[in-house]
């Protein structure tokens, strides 16, 4: 069984988030890593396939200048390559450009399942997966929590507001699955090695065929208005415990009516 | 473009209209004369509702059968788009389904989507979105381009619902186009997770643990605390990613948004990740080890402390009142 992955080199979360002043979207320079969020999916699929006992896995991904090193860290992971779609005129895509491009990358792997996370952690649209399903025509399901694939079908636990629903899915067909869905193997020492050979296809939006109007700033039907500090909440009493914290927290709830 | 028509996705849990759904339908009446809404299955237990928050109609895909929302309900828009018959704009509240029927809908009708939106406001005639970024420290304005109507996926909680006393909507019958693999998708069986005590996004306490509770364990002082103050329980990623507890606890960006009287966040740092989920609370108490946590910093109460130490002492303390 063939799965694509679909992952996002982000900026590093932890570090402060930046606009750029110009466009207003994301600033997303200096290195970039893999999205904590897309090691659970490229995780998934890695199982997937070896249960199934053949096939592989390829990591579709996209950014405005060839960053790999994200990347990298998939393939040492254990995928066995990538389609990189790598060029300056995707910069400030939005959401649906972006789905425009990975869509026509993921059809060049000819995949029995995709797989995305549920959302990116730095921009968090959430709507980009459905968008590639829609454009490849494809059944999908979204915030799969358990996922099995046998006999053609894939069989997900979808998480609901009440619960979960068990729904079920005749290949090929995309789902999104939530963080914490497997937990995510280290790279290990020989797969870091081995992901330095690993295939990395770089494509342009011209080689996919996916029209130069339709991605970038340009091909955006959307644009930031403005951007703005948000009121500050006002910080409260800061206390250090000295063991009567407890009595501080109770004070305070009495004070409220909680208790 | 002045606003004429608004059209809200009515989501719906089995013969309810959601929360967020009701707010959604309040805020459109404030911006437009005419709203009506779309939903799925049998919409006569959801008419009285959507119109009393405003919907004149409430049309219908009718029985999905066993298909998921998702594919139905964007089709069934994008024909009445392309028949010249669609809304200046669509609203959905941002849900598991609504994001499925949002994302479709974009693709469908080549229009971008504008998503975690917690501020909708009319500038000139033209709709204006609010949106908070890193971590809620930013506001950021934005507005469609292209050709109406715009696709507007809003945050639960972004506004009040207030009814305004108007009769039932007519239930009106949408056409559904063909849906090929596109609607394959078949749900073979619902399961409730049953918890204890109120909704996390409804509850009037919310105790929400991080990584600094140390281990999975740790995380039942967290369910005792939320227990004896009638509240839910609450998760940073951070432990919902380590598998310590369910995704269904998860508050912030990706996750819950909750508002509550009282938010008690235990050995959380405070991202922002988890601080847009939670920093419009009324009120917030921190328990942090570390005094530079950003979470003291929107904290009413900051303890700096060892969870494992006041949160005992806390819980005898509260089970001694009974």
């Amino acid at each position: 069984m063939n799965v694509v992955v679909c992952v996002k080199q982000i900026p590093d979360p932890a570090a402060p988030g930046k606009l750029d002043p110009s466009t207003k979207t994301l600033a997303r320079e200096g290195k970039l890593i893999l999205d904590e969020s897309d090691s659970y999916g490229v995780e998934m699929g890695l199982q997937l396939a070896e249960q199934a006992g053949g096939g592989e896995v390829t990591l579709v991904s996209m950014a405005p200048n060839s960053e790999t090193s994200g990347l990298r860290t998939a393939l040492a992971m254990g995928a066995a390559k990538a389609i990189l779609v790598s060029d300056p005129s995707l910069a400030g895509s939005d959401a649906l450009g972006t789905a425009k491009v990975l869509a026509a990358a993921i059809k060049r792997a000819e995949p029995d399942l995709i797989i995305a996370a549920t959302e990116s952690t730095d921009g968090y649209t959430g709507t980009l997966p459905v968008q590639v399903a829609e454009i490849l025509g494809l059944p999908s399901v979204t915030f799969s929590k358990k996922v099995t694939v046998s006999e053609g079908k894939v069989r997900v636990e979808r998480q609901t507001e009440a619960g979960y629903d068990e729904v079920e899915v005749a290949l090929p067909a995309l789902i999104t699955v939530t963080a914490g869905v497997v937990e995510p193997r280290y790279p290990s020492f020989k797969g870091i090695m081995a992901a330095k050979g690993k295939p990395v296809d770089e494509v342009t939006v011209a080689d996919l065929g996916v029209a130069a109007g339709a991605v970038g700033s340009a091909g955006s039907g959307q644009e930031v208005v403005s951007v703005q500090p948000a009121e500050a909440r006002q910080g409260g009493e800061i206390v250090v415990d000295e063991g009567d914290g407890h009595e501080k927290i109770v004070a305070f709830l009495e004070q409220l009516k909680v208790i | 473009m002045a606003l004429n028509k608004i059209w809200v996705v009515v989501d719906r849990a089995h013969d309810k209209v959601t929360p967020a759904s009701l707010e959604l339908l309040t805020k459109a009446r404030d911006l437009a004369g005419n709203v009506e809404g779309i939903t799925w299955g049998d919409a006569a237990p959801l008419a009285a509702d959507a119109g009393s928050y405003g919907a004149t109609t409430l049309h219908t895909v009718g029985d999905l059968g066993s298909g998921l929302p998702g594919p139905a309900v964007a089709g069934a828009i994008s024909e009445q788009i392309a028949a010249g018959n669609g809304p200046d704009a669509v609203f959905v509240a941002q849900s598991y389904d609504g994001r499925d029927i949002a994302g479709r809908l974009s693709a469908k009708t080549d229009r971008p989507v504008l998503t975690n939106i917690v501020g909708l406001e009319d500038v000139d005639g033209g709709l204006v979105s609010e949106h908070a970024i890193f971590g809620g420290t930013q506001v950021l304005k934005a507005r469609f381009t292209g050709a109406a109507p715009g696709i507007y996926v809003v945050r639960a909680k972004s506004f009040a619902a207030e009814s305004n006393g108007g009769g039932p909507a007519a239930v009106v019958n949408i056409g559904v186009p063909a849906l090929g693999a596109s609607g394959s998708a078949i749900v073979l069986s619902s399961h409730v997770e049953e918890s204890e005590g109120p909704k996390l996004d409804e509850a009037p306490v919310v105790v929400s643990g991080g990584r600094g509770l140390g281990e999975a364990g740790g995380y039942k002082l967290i369910e005792e605390l939320a227990k004896l103050l009638k509240g839910a329980a609450g998760a940073s990623r951070a432990i919902v990613d380590a598998g310590w507890v369910p995704y269904s606890h998860q508050v912030g960006q990706t996750g819950k948004t909750v508002k509550p009287t009282v938010y008690i966040a235990c050995g959380i740092s405070g991202a922002t990740q988890h601080m847009v989920g939670m920093k419009n609370s009324k009120n917030i108490i921190a328990i942090n080890k570390d005094q530079e946590a950003p979470i003291f910093s929107i904290a009413d109460l900051g303890i700096v402390g060892d969870v494992h130490k006041v949160l005992p002492k806390l819980i005898e303390a509260l089970q001694k009142r009974g």
